[in-house]
């Protein structure tokens, strides 16, 4: 599996091990809360064939296709990873795992860790061992993520970290945290942040779930009383955390506007989701509605493509990020509407004929508040793109 | 397929039609030529087609450039920015497609005039409101060993000026193509007097004569020729209108910069900054979509209908947005006919209407995606 391999010989062989490998359970493009496999120390797995299909892609570096193979991924150039997802695609293959390791710490450990980090944290990611959260918000630091007050006293070979995250996801579930601490309480304050990553064992660290409108608790309160650091456990340089967290925030605005193409889940056209609840759509303004969703969605897609392209050809537009968060979470909020609209009153019951689909449009309105809100993305589209005044 | 990116070729191409472009037909040019009641720049087109761009899809036997599909619309979203008056889509893009569906000596010499400039064309096919061809009501009735064809076309864009038409009419079996003289007996062309101030005709076909050796493709069969030729010109002038939408979105940018009021600029507001910035947004993913159409085309024609529909349904649609958003920003000024906002606005309703609205092709999509 070569870089060299050519791309119809890298096809034959992958599409030959997905069928030998891929149990039929694992084969039913299933994007719901429930077919998610999230890894880490605690995870039950849903079925043994859920256990199997991870163990299966984790040898082949299949989790993290494109990452080197020194750090448990399969090294898949870009040519070769749209074949990977286009034969996953095909036969409706789940993702084995999906993680916060995998979408946010994994490309900024690749792009900012030492080597030994890279070493030392990235396998456990890909093998599904070690679930990550994000320590970025807080009370006080929402747009504003700069203004972060958690602190980390620098006592020699440790930082001693206090003081409260919110909106962590899935704090609760994961092994260890990414968070932005403040280390230097005098600098200007995008200057005296750093970026460390902690163990949730650690005595001192607290969470708390947070019960949202779509009646579960992915978000947590996260609080942290006299934690032990020491002093390895940094990415990057001291008081340099905000590039690494702006980096990463790329990579999440990235992951967060793909769910809005509807291209994941082998992009099922919404008129195709719709007929299936209205058994044809006889409601001329939601049809119309729908259809124009449909054309954005494909467009947004393909704009996630040409990025890709680019960004592969070194053509890459580094705010580009911020423009496909807000075009992707926009239209997925449009899509959860439709959606519920098609589903009439079956949609308004919570575990009704259409399972969580109340639950779904609900926690799509977190889309375009998450990783940076519509209106920031668009101050920063308005500042760093068209270069109009701050 | 090439990837979603502007090759290095075509990216020399557009800073080329570009730099040409400003220089020789700014949008002061259509002003011009709106105030001379010029529908029509000669010179310019020979320059055309001198650079290549008239052969843009004319096979090099034909003494054409050959540059595929994604050239044309990278030429032909450089043409939108500017605003240029030419028959670029209906002659280089909409006729040479057509003439590159018939394999024979008739068809490669047509193909080497629209090289060479020698010829212009226009594509006669709306008879009502809408763009609808299967609805062609025009008969051309058998009549020895050739035809006879009457009735009404409109909005034939190009059409006044043109030196030949492509006509759609119904044959006793189906729909057949005709390529005659504009200038034959029985054609009576009525210029439009068009809000883009740039050539369109309605025109009256009264028992005129056609040959066999007239009809392009096969009788009854006009689709073969006629459906390659309209994806084309989709796809051209989804590029022209995504062009028009940034050259509108950069004048925009430009004015607000500028304009104080308040004591600042008005771009320091974040309501404009936003409008703008969202405007910028929507441009940013027509692009693709134009982008993706041109490779479907050049690498898989007989698929590209989905992808051709898709790109015009966009640029419609932010072509649209963006000259609101012009005016809008521009304030009253925007509203005056001296300032250019007005001709961009004009050129995009006009554009929005040619060959399918966005319903037409929003049906086409919806149709390919299982509604």
């Amino acid at each position: 599996m070569s870089a060299e391999t050519t791309p119809d010989a890298f096809r034959d062989e992958l599409r030959a091990w997905l069928e030998e490998n891929c149990p039929q359970e694992m084969r039913d493009g299933k994007m719901t809360e429930n077919g998610i496999c999230w890894g880490g120390k605690n995870w039950q797995f849903t079925s043994d064939a859920q256990k199997q299909w991870l163990e299966r892609c984790a040898a082949r570096g299949y989790t993290v296709p494109t990452w080197p193979k020194d750090y448990g991924g399969a090294g898949l150039n870009r040519a070769q990873e749209k074949i990977f997802h286009q034969e996953m695609d095909r036969i409706n293959a789940r993702k084995p795992l999906q993680s916060f390791g995998i979408w946010m710490l994994g490309p900024a450990l690749l792009h900012f860790g030492s080597h030994e980090q890279k070493l030392h944290y990235l396998p456990p990611i890909a093998r599904g061992e070690i679930r990550w959260c994000q320590g970025y918000s807080e009370p006080g630091a929402g747009s504003d993520l700069a203004n972060v007050q958690t602190r980390g006293e620098d006592r020699g070979d440790h930082w001693l970290v206090n003081g409260q995250k919110i909106w962590t996801s899935y704090a609760d579930k994961a092994d260890w945290i990414f968070a932005l601490v403040r280390t230097d309480r005098e600098a200007p304050k995008h200057k005296g942040i750093s970026f460390l990553l902690m163990n949730m064992e650690d005595a001192g660290v607290d969470t708390r779930p947070i019960k949202m409108i779509s009646g579960i608790s992915p978000f947590c309160e996260t609080f942290f009383t006299d934690v032990k650091v020491p002093k390895d456990q940094i990415v990057g340089e001291e008081n340099r955390g905000w590039d690494v967290a702006k980096y990463l925030l790329t990579h999440e605005r990235e992951m967060i506007s793909g769910g809005g193409a509807g291209l994941s889940g082998g992009g099922r056209a919404l008129g195709a989701v719709i007929n299936d609840t209205m058994e044809g759509i006889s409601d001329a303004t939601l049809r119309a509605d729908a259809m124009r969703c449909e054309i954005d969605s494909l467009a947004i897609g393909l704009t996630l493509e040409r990025y890709k392209d680019q960004a592969e050809a070194g053509q890459g537009a580094g705010d580009a990020s911020a423009m496909l968060k807000y075009m992707g979470t926009e239209l997925n909020k449009r899509r959860h509407e439709l959606m519920m609209t098609a589903g009439g009153s079956d949609a308004l019951e919570w575990d009704g004929p259409l399972g969580n689909r109340a639950g779904d449009w609900l926690r799509t309105k977190a889309n375009s508040i998450e990783g940076g809100t519509s209106e920031v993305m668009l101050s920063i589209v308005s500042r760093r793109v068209l270069g109009l005044p701050g | 397929m090439e990837k979603l990116v502007l090759t290095e070729e075509e990216t020399m191409l557009a800073d080329m039609a570009r730099g040409y472009l400003d220089g020789a037909a700014p949008v002061a040019k259509l002003r011009k030529m709106r105030d001379a009641g010029d529908t029509h720049d000669a010179a310019l087109w020979k320059e055309m087609a001198e650079m290549g761009w008239a052969g843009v899809l004319v096979p090099e036997a034909q003494g054409g450039s050959d540059m595929g599909y994604a050239a044309a619309n990278v030429l032909a979203r450089e043409m939108g920015k500017t605003l240029t008056v030419s028959p670029f889509i209906s002659s280089a893009v909409i006729a040479a497609t057509a003439l590159r569906q018939v394999a024979d000596a008739r068809a490669e010499a047509a193909l080497a005039r629209i090289a060479a400039g020698e010829a212009t064309y226009a594509l006669a096919v709306d008879e009502g409101i809408k763009f609808d061809p299967e609805a062609t009501q025009m008969t051309a009735r058998a009549d020895g060993n050739g035809f006879r064809l009457s009735g009404k076309k409109q909005f034939v864009v190009d059409g006044a000026m043109a030196d030949r038409l492509l006509v759609l009419a119904r044959t006793e079996n189906g729909l057949t193509l005709f390529d005659i003289p504009a200038d034959r007996a029985g054609v009576t062309r009525d210029r439009s007097n068009m809000i883009d101030a740039r050539d369109a005709a309605r025109i009256t076909f009264d028992d005129v004569e056609a040959t066999g050796e007239d009809v392009l493709g096969q009788v009854d069969q006009a689709m073969n020729v006629l459906k390659p030729a309209l994806m084309a010109g989709q796809g051209a002038l989804a590029a022209e209108m995504t062009g028009l939408a940034a050259g509108a979105f950069d004048m925009t940018v430009g004015y607000i910069k500028e304009r104080k009021q308040f004591g600042v600029e008005i771009a320091r507001f974040q309501a404009l900054q936003h409008r703008a910035a969202h405007l910028w947004c929507e441009i940013e993913v027509t692009a693709s979509a134009i982008l993706n159409a041109g490779r479907m085309m050049d690498a898989d024609p007989e698929n590209a209908a989905l992808a051709v529909s898709l790109a015009k349904a966009r640029a419609t649609q932010t072509a649209t947005l963006a000259v609101q958003e012009g005016v809008q920003m521009h304030g009253g000024i925007g509203m005056t006919d001296a300032y250019d906002m007005g001709f961009y606005m004009k050129r995009a309703r006009v554009g929005a209407e040619w060959l399918g609205d966005y319903s037409y092709h929003a049906e086409q999509v919806a149709a390919a995606r299982g509604f």
